[in-house]
């Protein structure tokens, strides 16, 4: 009658990391859902895309580096990684183009830090990032809402665009981006930086097709399906409220006050939260562990840091959307801002 | 404080910042009464159970003792006596394993039991109101009455303490899953826990007695409410269910709002807390004076067919109990001590249970399953937001796994009471709480040799500045002796000590030269003897080895008189002190020595240190010296002579007590050997310094 030796605690919650990286995972579902059915299966086609690569760049990075290769893989965090740049790219991009993201986000931004928990930066942020500053045209097509194509996109072009650059029919992206009036859809985001550069105002912009029309409600509506599954992710207890919360508090009075200032030269706090990335990267993209801060009050500044960030490059910035930037230059202030805000220690 | 004990008595609860809710699984063992199981055959008493000094065993091997008797005798405060579990025959006294997580060994009182479980006299202290404290502490301590909760820490300590005590916390929040043992006593005790908290009430005067149960024991509360009705000084107060609420540092936050300050005792803010086991048992002892010989243990999980709450004689194998309990033992079985957050697995079935065993589980094979391999910290802040310490864990386990113990310590790793919270929520099933324990017995060892370290260096340094106090003291004298010789030697320096002198060295100089081998070396001896006025050990060994002559050359009282004044006159003589010749001529002894074995002068060396560490120098020993090398020098002139080299050795061994024998006895073993080789060359020298001795004596005879 001997007994076998083991350190407290002996009880464990049942969830472990990969099980949270495919919670994670689950939760995009509703936004992926969305954002197929108003723009095509071109997403899931560079999602599945990215996965492919992302996983297997971790693979042989962990063969390189002369790790055990399956249990690492079954971590999920490649899978995950590689999900998230998927969803963030657009639909009809070349298969190349998430190719590139990806290895680009395994290899440089995670596995060279030393592989998960290691690093610095997102990786799927720069994976957007570099393929944003390389390939800036290809980033930036992204196509009206099917119903508004004049062209119709099949299945079959979707998958021609994406592995050859031209559809079936031999129309190029740049054609099929033109609507039934000829007009050149972009991201309301877009839209509304072009127009306010040229001097028109945010009514006028508003009653343009973009939101009237179509491709305001459609990132309306895949917004809000992101936040559905980030409200899941919060009532799961996988991510801490604090990140999102503060992202969007701080986004939210920001908006508010300079659309309250100038209602002409700015867009409202509704488009801010609702459209681009905003509640894909509140739930999805700034509450990556490894690379967000730890702290209570770290992850109300953290995000509250990149709600600032992302504000300014909105509105001030060269780019439409920011989220990614945004990220990335916060994530370099987490070591500091980990440090500086330590709860205190019971007792001292 | 007042307001404080008003806000309390009003029902307000605070929270401490984390915690978990693990499954709580205390169905397994919470129904029934406790039961009462067969006697074992055998006892295993360990001398400790508890934190403190362990006492001395008062019995012997073959002795016959009753149940309760005392087999542990404590003298000091923080020792706690053993008693006796039962009647039978002491048979062996001796290393046994401990119920502890190191699964050490300690010293073991083994009894094997006659079965009559017949008691010792007992003797309660009915009238304990009307004793002095000191009478009733006193009771409690003999009758080895620990804390039951946690560390087992000596109840008649935590109860004189000399600050003033507002607030007595009894803790019956038993928060670790799975354990029933508290809950149980209190269902079925409960008056006897509060005749308990009037005793430890009476002692500490406290203004408010709370007893904390967690709120998943209703009976229990019930039963401890209706018993402390009529105490209009002790309330109960149902705590939400949370673990670590039982954390002694928590329920006090949990109750008062208030922190125990990092690295202090609840006393520092006016608080005790004591365990209601603890309550029962001080009432068992104070008023029918039994000693601590059982407690409730509770018996669980699914590989124990009859969970349950048990009595245990401290002592008791666990194997005895288990196989009572019905115990299956599935393959690859863990059995743990205490609850499955913060109990420890024990390894031997021969363990046995001591005061501070609450519980033993036994878990099926996939009830508690085994922790996979660690994975990499996703810093997901999982740990941080369930640290009731709050702290960082993830900071914690970074730095304590790459060692960086400084950085651990600045994230307060000694603030962590190791709860396993941190572990128990970590998806990558990191066990953290191991990487702590780690770290911080590393620091701890670390911590005792920096102060080894420390204390050798402060030596060191001390002696640095004796010795260097003492060469001053021996230069300015000489100075002064110079000094006053030069006044005499103005007044009545004749021509005739001046060619006696010259005469003298002249000889000297000439015997020196006779010596081939000691002519060769001398002058690098004598340099480095010189030197030798840096080098402490080494004049000290000089002069111990000049004392040591001179005791030698005072022996010789027929010499005395002549050798007197030839000192006298070569003291006066010149510049060049006395010492220094001194130091030459020994140099000159110790050179041929060298020559013939090095070990030897390593040997010297260490008895010199060793007699330098005598700190009682006085200034007479000094100027004994100072004389001594005076004599010294004309008695190592005039005999270089090898059995005064055996005998350098005796005086130090005589002088000091304490030079350890091997040094002693191995310069003598080697001068023998270097006797018989240097034989004919030294009586070549004291031949030729006795002549240059005669002359010199004629001389000043003239
Ligand atoms: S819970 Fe585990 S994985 Fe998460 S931050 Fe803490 S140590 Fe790292
Ligand atoms: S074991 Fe230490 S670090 Fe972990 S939760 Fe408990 S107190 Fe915090």
């Amino acid at each position: 009658m001997n007994f076998k030796i083991a350190s407290s605690p002996h009880t464990h919650v049942r969830r472990k990391t990969p099980a949270v990286m495919l919670f994670v995972a689950i939760a995009c579902l509703p936004g992926i859902a969305v954002q197929t059915w108003y723009f095509g299966i071109g997403t899931l086609v560079q999602i599945c895309l990215a996965i492919l690569a992302a996983v297997a760049a971790e693979a042989a990075c962990l063969k390189m580096r002369q790790r055990s290769v399956l249990p690492r893989l079954k971590d999920n965090s490649a899978l995950l990684t590689g999900l998230l740049l998927g969803i963030s790219v657009p639909p009809l991009a070349q298969w190349w183009v998430v190719v590139i993201g990806a290895i680009f986000a395994i290899v440089i931004a995670k596995q060279i830090y030393g592989g998960l928990g290691q690093n610095l930066f997102n990786p799927a942020m720069v994976g957007y990032v570099v393929l944003l500053v390389s390939f800036p045209l290809s980033m930036t097509l992204w196509v009206p809402p099917l119903s508004l194509v004049e062209y119709p996109v099949t299945v079959q072009d979707t998958l021609m665009l994406i592995f050859t650059g031209y559809s079936e029919t031999g129309f190029s992206l740049a054609q099929l981006r033109v609507d039934l009036d000829g007009y050149t859809m972009a991201t309301p985001l877009d839209t509304v930086k072009t127009a306010l550069t040229n001097q028109q105002t945010y009514q006028e912009i508003l009653n343009q097709k973009v939101f009237s029309e179509g491709t305001g409600i459609a990132w309306f509506e895949v917004n809000l399906a992101y936040l559905l599954g980030g409200l899941f992710l919060l009532q799961q207890k996988i991510i801490n409220w604090r990140i999102p919360v503060a992202f969007l508090l701080t986004l939210t009075l920001f908006s508010f006050i300079l659309h309250s200032a100038s209602p002409d030269g700015s867009a409202s706090t509704i488009l801010h939260l609702f459209s681009g990335a905003t509640m894909f990267a509140a739930f999805f993209i700034l509450t990556d562990p490894v690379s967000a801060s730890t702290t209570a009050k770290g992850r109300l500044i953290y995000g509250a840091l990149v709600a600032v960030l992302v504000f300014l490059i909105r509105n001030f910035g060269g780019y439409p959307e920011g989220i990614a930037f945004a990220v990335l230059l916060a994530n370099m202030a987490v070591p500091l801002i980990d440090y500086y805000s330590q709860p205190k220690t019971y007792g001292k | 404080m007042d307001s404080l004990i008003k806000t309390i008595k009003s029902g307000y609860l605070w929270r401490f910042p984390g915690g978990v809710h693990p499954p709580q699984k205390k169905s397994l063992s919470q129904t029934g009464q406790i039961k009462r199981p067969e006697l074992a055959s055998k006892y295993y008493v360990s001398l400790k159970q508890h934190i403190g000094q362990q006492a001395e065993a008062c019995v012997q091997v073959g002795d016959k003792v009753k149940k309760g008797q005392m087999l542990s005798r404590a003298d000091t405060a923080m020792q706690l006596p053993v008693h006796a579990p039962t009647s039978g025959i002491v048979t062996d006294i001796r290393e046994h394993i401990l119920a502890h997580p190191s699964g050490l060994g300690e010293q073991t009182i083994i009894i094997e039991a006659d079965g009559s479980d017949e008691w010792c006299q007992r003797e309660g202290l009915d009238n304990y109101q009307q004793l002095p404290p000191a009478q009733i502490l006193d009771k409690i301590k003999s009758l080895g009455v620990a804390g039951l909760g946690g560390a087992g820490f000596p109840t008649h300590i935590k109860n004189s303490r000399p600050e003033a005590i507002e607030l007595l916390i009894i803790n019956g929040a038993e928060c670790e899953p799975y354990i029933t043992a508290d809950d149980a006593l209190m269902r079925e005790h409960a008056a006897d826990i509060v005749a308990g908290i009037n005793i430890l009430n009476h002692l500490l005067e406290a203004k408010l007695v709370v007893i904390a149960i967690e709120d998943n024991k209703p009976e229990a509360i019930k039963a401890m409410e209706l018993a402390s009705a009529d105490e209009k000084d002790i309330i109960v107060r149902v705590v939400p269910t949370k673990y670590p609420t039982g954390g002694e540092k928590q329920l006090i936050q949990v109750l008062t709002g208030k922190e125990v300050p990092s690295g202090g005792i609840p006393a520092d803010i006016g608080i005790v807390m004591q365990n209601v086991a603890t309550a029962y048992s001080t009432y068992r002892a104070v008023i029918h004076g039994e000693p601590l010989i059982e407690r409730v243990v509770t018996l669980t999980g699914e590989s124990i067919s009859q969970a349950g709450n048990y009595w245990v004689r401290i002592g008791t194998p666990v194997a005895h109990i288990l196989t009572q309990a019905g115990y299956n033992q599935p393959a690859e079985g863990r059995l743990i001590m205490g609850g499955p957050m913060m109990g420890f697995s024990i390894h031997s079935p021969l363990t046995p249970v001591s005061k501070i065993t609450n519980c033993l589980l036994a878990p099926a094979m996939n009830e508690l399953p085994d922790p996979a391999d660690e994975q990499a910290c996703i810093r997901c802040g999982y740990c941080a937001d369930a640290c009731p310490a709050s702290l960082l864990p993830q900071q914690l386990y970074w730095h304590s796994k790459a060692r960086e113990y400084e950085k651990a310590q600045h994230f307060d790793l000694f603030d962590c009471i190791e709860c396993g919270a941190c572990a128990y929520v970590c998806p990558s099933e990191i066990p953290l709480v191991q990487y702590y324990r780690v770290a911080k017995a590393n620091i701890r060892q670390q911590a005792a040799e920096n102060e080894k370290a420390e204390k050798a260096k402060e030596r060191f340094n001390q002696r640095q500045l004796r010795l260097e106090e003492e060469k001053q003291a021996r230069i300015e004298k000489q100075r002064l002796a110079a000094e006053k010789r030069k006044q005499t030697m103005q007044e009545d320096a004749s021509a005739k000590d001046k060619i006696a002198q010259a005469l003298a060295r002249a000889q000297a100089q000439k015997a020196s030269r006779s010596t081939d081998q000691a002519k060769e070396q001398a002058p690098a001896q004598s340099t480095i003897a010189s030197d030798s006025k840096n080098n402490s050990p080494k004049s000290a060994a000089q002069a111990a080895i000049a004392r040591a002559k001179a005791k030698k050359a005072a022996a010789q009282k027929a010499d005395n008189e002549a050798m007197q004044s030839a000192a006298d006159t070569d003291q006066s003589d010149i510049e060049k002190t006395a010492k220094e010749k001194a130091q030459a001529a020994i140099a000159r002894a110790k050179a041929k020595k060298a020559a013939a074995q090095k070990a030897d002068n390593e040997a010297m060396q260490s008895a010199a240190d060793t007699k330098q560490s005598d700190t009682g120098k006085t200034a007479k020993e000094k100027a004994q010296a100072a004389i001594a090398r005076a004599k010294a020098k004309k008695a190592a002139a005039q005999k270089v002579d090898n059995g005064e080299h055996a005998n350098v050795v005796e005086p130090i061994e005589q002088s000091d007590p304490k030079t350890p024998e091997p040094t002693v006895d191995k310069p003598a073993s080697g001068e023998t050997n270097q006797m018989s080789q240097q034989d004919d060359k030294s009586q070549r020298i004291k031949a030729a310094i006795a002549k240059a001795k005669a002359k010199r004596k004629q001389l000043g005879g003239d």
